[in-house]
């Protein structure tokens, strides 16, 4: 198993490496770029050339990658120039890396804590009403696009019944921070409202945003758990007598979640687009937002590190599944 | 008394907007304690839902199970699914025909012996391993120790089977039922497995309910044979008498059909022609007639009673006669 963790770790450098190139080569090859942005109206060729070369915009892209490396490796991802203009690209992602982690813990716990046991019960009554019905709202789930529900969580429970807080990670009150997960930190400092106002904050947001993985979730076991239990160890463990629950849980489900442990790692993994969705409309503060303003402003710096953390986040979840895979099946082990 | 009576046992498989289909067709027959039954017949015949309806495990919706199966003093037909499945595993044990599908992939083999000890008999998991050593031991598992640790797919055919053998019969079930169980098998495990069941049950005082469509297997193993067909017994006989005298065209054919080292050189194996899916049913014919070699004209027309003989049961119109 140790041995396995570090091949699969020296692969995860190698994948990071060259992703990083590929998204690094892609996004200098966009139109317009930062040079324009920075200067805006007032560019003149010859305020753009100097611009260009005192960015290093004008030498070849291996080399800019290859700088680009070199700092990144040293912990320097240059200076914001549009998320937070003038801030450390580093900072910057400090501050909100761990809002958009809390959001997507809260949201991945969601769907999994509902797309497991619905999807099991959905496959025990196949055909039923309960079946028949969660299957129509997982097929909802998937089609509703992410910001629209967002939109309408927040027009709900925030504006018409005003019952959740609407904007933000947390409300302008006093607050010690620790980790920079405001939740966590909460309970650290033992500021319980704290924890809470910043839980609370969470609501909406992470539903929006667990919607999609709960659907697939849910959809997976259901089939998952269909196949298993036709299976003939099934039936024998019913031979021997076992209780249900034994034969759930040990015959059925461990094997039922062999393919719902690998989806989990790809909705996992897809959450950053659906954050950048949900984070626009509930005006959260983390990395999904600081990727779409990055965008709109042209701000490489920024962009390069976010893109790269997700490369390495993507890869690190991957190990993740593998690792899961093979705690639960002996045969991938064995190899 | 018998351990176990089956009578008129019917299985019928429902289908929306299908005609029922009858699988088992007023099936009976005994087994005495420490008995080893045969139940032969071709693929289709109804060996494996029989055996299921006797150890309530056909699926719980689509089909209809009527007669009778008297276990001891007890009618099975009529317990609870949970006064079932304390019966399962303890009384009555079984073992299925592939043993790499019918073995749990990510359970280690060690917990799969001994979860049925703890369910059963109430042991807790540190003596369940000590008796699941023993077990494994005892069906010739070598260095069970190790293999409790090993997973189904470290272990190979004839391993897996003699482990789900050792399951089957880790709580003494009086009655255990082998639904052919060496099918999936190599031809020299195949002895192997069947050697071994016969040297456990003859050990235990175990019942056993064997059943194959090889009448090999029949030959060295059972003490008194069913022989199915269409989902009825067309012929029932000890052993010895089936095998000397078989009466039913059927049996017969099965008996022509098999190789024998003592033929005369050039003899040639004789078939039975068509197959189960010409099947026509029971009512109003007998449902081998139309590859029958003796069919007669009531043989399409009028259903064949079971009738008793001095050593045996038939079903027949027109049975084989005897040579001797
Ligand atoms: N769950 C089911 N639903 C509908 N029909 C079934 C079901 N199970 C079995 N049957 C049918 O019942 C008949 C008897 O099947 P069974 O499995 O008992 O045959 P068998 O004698 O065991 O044959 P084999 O040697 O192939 O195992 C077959 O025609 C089969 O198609
Ligand atoms: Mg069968």
């Amino acid at each position: 198993m140790l041995r396995y963790t570090v091949r699969r770790l020296g692969q995860l450098v190698l994948v990071v490496l060259v992703l990083s190139l590929l998204i690094f080569a892609w996004l200098h090859s966009l139109p317009g770029g930062p040079v324009s942005a920075l200067l805006g109206e007032r560019a003149t060729p010859e305020s753009t050339r100097a611009l260009t070369i005192q960015l290093g915009l004008d030498q070849p892209i291996f080399v800019q990658y290859w700088k680009f490396l070199l700092r990144a490796l040293s912990g320097d991802f240059g200076v914001s120039l549009g998320v937070q203009p003038g801030a450390s690209v580093v900072d910057v992602f400090l501050t909100r890396f761990p809002a958009t982690i809390e959001l997507s813990v809260c949201a991945i716990i969601l769907a999994i804590v509902f797309g497991i046991p619905l999807g099991y019960l959905a496959a025990r009554r196949r055909g039923g009403w309960f079946d028949n019905l969660s299957i129509g709202a997982s097929l909802i789930g998937v089609a509703v696009p992410v910001f629209f529900l967002a939109f309408l969580l927040k027009y709900i429970f925030a504006v018409k019944l005003g019952i959740l807080p609407s904007l933000g990670r947390q409300d302008a009150i006093d607050a010690t921070r620790v980790t920079g997960f405001f939740v966590l930190d909460g309970l650290l400092t033992q500021e319980w409202d704290a924890s809470l106002n910043a839980l609370k904050h969470l609501i909406l947001p992470s539903i929006a945003l667990a919607t999609i993985p709960f659907a697939v979730i849910f959809r997976i076991t259901r089939a998952a758990v269909l196949d298993v239990q036709d299976e003939d160890y099934v039936r024998t463990a019913e031979s021997k007598g076992l209780t249900t629950r034994v034969i759930r849980a040990r015959h059925v489900l461990r094997n039922a979640m062999l393919p719902v442990v690998t989806t989990i790692g790809l909705q996992t993994g897809a959450l950053l687009a659906g954050a950048v969705l949900t984070e626009g409309v509930f005006n959260f503060p983390g990395v999904g937002d600081a990727l779409a303003t990055g965008f709109r402003q042209h701000d490489y710096p920024m962009l390069e590190m976010l893109v790269l953390v997700a490369a390495i986040v993507y890869v690190l979840v991957n190990l993740l599944v593998d690792l899961s895979y093979a705690l639960i099946d002996p045969r991938v082990r064995a190899k | 008394m018998a351990l176990l009576e089956v009578r008129d046992l019917t299985v019928q498989f429902r289908r929306r907007g299908e005609e029922p289909f009858t699988a088992v067709d007023g099936v009976s027959f005994d087994v005495d304690p420490g008995q080893t039954i045969g139940l032969v017949g071709e693929s289709g015949c109804g060996k494996s839902v029989t055996s299921l309806a006797i150890m309530g495990l056909l699926p719980r919706k689509g089909n209809q199970v009527t007669g009778s199966v008297r276990f001891e003093d007890t009618e099975l037909l009529s317990l609870s699914q949970s006064q079932m499945r304390d019966r399962r595993g303890r009384d009555l044990g079984m073992v299925f025909q592939d043993p790499l599908s019918s073995l749990n992939p990510v359970v280690s083999i060690g917990l799969q012996v001994t979860e049925v000890l703890e369910r059963h008999r109430g042991m807790a998991r540190k003596a369940a391993m000590v008796e699941a050593t023993e077990l494994l031991d005892k069906v010739g598992i070598p260095d069970p120790g190790r293999r409790l640790s090993e997973y189904p797919h470290q272990l190979s055919g004839g391993m897996r089977q003699r482990a789900l053998i050792a399951m089957a019969l880790a709580c003494r079930p009086r009655l255990l039922i082998a639904d052919e169980p060496t099918t999936a098998l190599d031809v020299t495990i195949q002895a192997q497995i069947l050697a071994l069941l016969k040297e456990l049950v003859t050990d235990t005082g175990t019942a056993l309910i064997m059943i194959t469509h090889d009448l090999g297997v029949v030959a060295g193993l059972c003490d008194e044979v069913n022989v199915l067909y269409g989902g009825r017994v067309v012929e029932r006989a000890a052993r010895h008498e089936l095998f000397a005298e078989p009466r039913h065209p059927y049996t017969h054919g099965l008996l022509a059909s098999i190789p024998r080292l003592d033929a005369p050189r050039g003899e040639k194996l004789v078939p039975i022609k068509g197959s189960v899916a010409d099947n026509i049913p029971w009512d109003g014919a007998c449902a081998f007639a139309p590859r029958c070699p003796n069919a007669l004209d009531t043989c399409t027309q009028v259903t064949p009673e079971q009738e008793s003989l001095a050593n045996r049961l038939l079903r027949c119109h027109n049975p084989v006669e005897v040579t001797a």
